[in-house]
């Protein structure tokens, strides 16, 4: 496990990407599912 | 069904009240399915495939680097298709769409920069260079930026469908200078590893894990994209 993590030496360059890709698609989806409830609220 | 008749159906769908619940059938189909396929290419990617001989672990940014800058440059390509055709047939689904892909696009855009420098750092010796693909790709993202803060900018939504519409088809050019630059200027990025004229130069594994992210990118973008025409739609009609 740790091993893995360290990813030979290189964990921070590999996590940091994998860690803000993740982290900024996951924004988009809670911004993008927090205006759709307010657009569908608007039309009921 | 002959050719009037099926251009009729086309047009059905042009209009944004009937093409409402089709996004919504659509989006939820590819949401899982970009969810289950990003599982199984990270897993190809970390767990499949092999240590590369030269970069060693470093190279598995591979997995979302170029997936992400495939993304970027597709979408565009897409927004300036659709801007062009509410130019051309003044259709109001049209400029929505432009509008729904261009933040997803960006996105991308800025995940293949960011993703980029953290693989130059390792492997080149530097986060950034101004070489001409690097700059072209950013150039990409202020397009992007521009588009929307133009589109923004204007109060009335058909107005501003058409003048993101100039912004975007004009910054069409980009995208094929972004493509070729590794091979028209001498570029410290590399050229491209997979192309469909010859056999790509890497692993079996490493390609199917880089394809399967790919296509994960692309279901999230499709669904991402629809989600988000569905608020526009609902913002902008008054039937809602």
């Amino acid at each position: 496990m740790k091993e893995f993590l360290a990813m030979g030496g290189y964990g921070f360059f590999v996590w940091g990407s994998y860690a803000v890709t993740f982290a900024l698609i996951a924004l988009e989806v809670v911004l993008l599912a927090r205006r759709h409830k307010r657009a569908s609220g608007k039309g009921s | 069904m002959n050719g009037k008749t099926a251009a009729v159906k086309w047009f059905w769908y042009a209009s944004p009240q009937t093409f409402y619940p089709l996004a919504g059938t659509i989006a939820r189909w590819c949401a899982p399915a970009a969810a289950v396929l990003a599982v199984i290419g990270l897993y190809i990617g970390f767990f499949v495939a092999p240590t590369d001989a030269q970069q060693g672990e470093a190279y598995r940014i591979i997995f979302i680097h170029v997936p992400a800058a495939w993304m970027s440059m597709f979408l565009y390509v897409v927004m300036a298709f659709w801007a062009a055709m509410g130019l051309a047939f003044n259709t109001r689904l049209s400029g929505m769409m432009a509008s729904a892909l261009a933040p997803t696009g960006a996105l991308f855009t800025f995940i293949a920069l960011w993703t980029g420098a953290l693989w130059g750092r390792p492997t080149w010796g530097t986060y950034w260079v101004w070489d001409a693909r690097l700059t072209s790709e950013l150039i990409l993202l202020f397009l992007y930026f521009g588009f929307m803060a133009l589109k923004a900018s204007i109060d009335d939504p058909r107005r501003a469908d058409r003048a993101g519409a100039v912004l975007a088809i004009v910054g069409v050019v980009n995208v094929p200078i972004i493509y070729y630059s590794v091979q028209w200027w001498n570029t410290l990025h590399q050229g491209a590893s997979v192309s469909l004229t010859r056999a790509p130069s890497m692993a079996t594994t490493m390609l199917t894990g880089m394809l399967v992210m790919a296509l994960a990118f692309w279901l999230y973008s499709i669904a991402a994209a629809m989600v988000r025409v569905r608020c526009i739609i609902v913002e902008r009609e008054s039937w809602a």
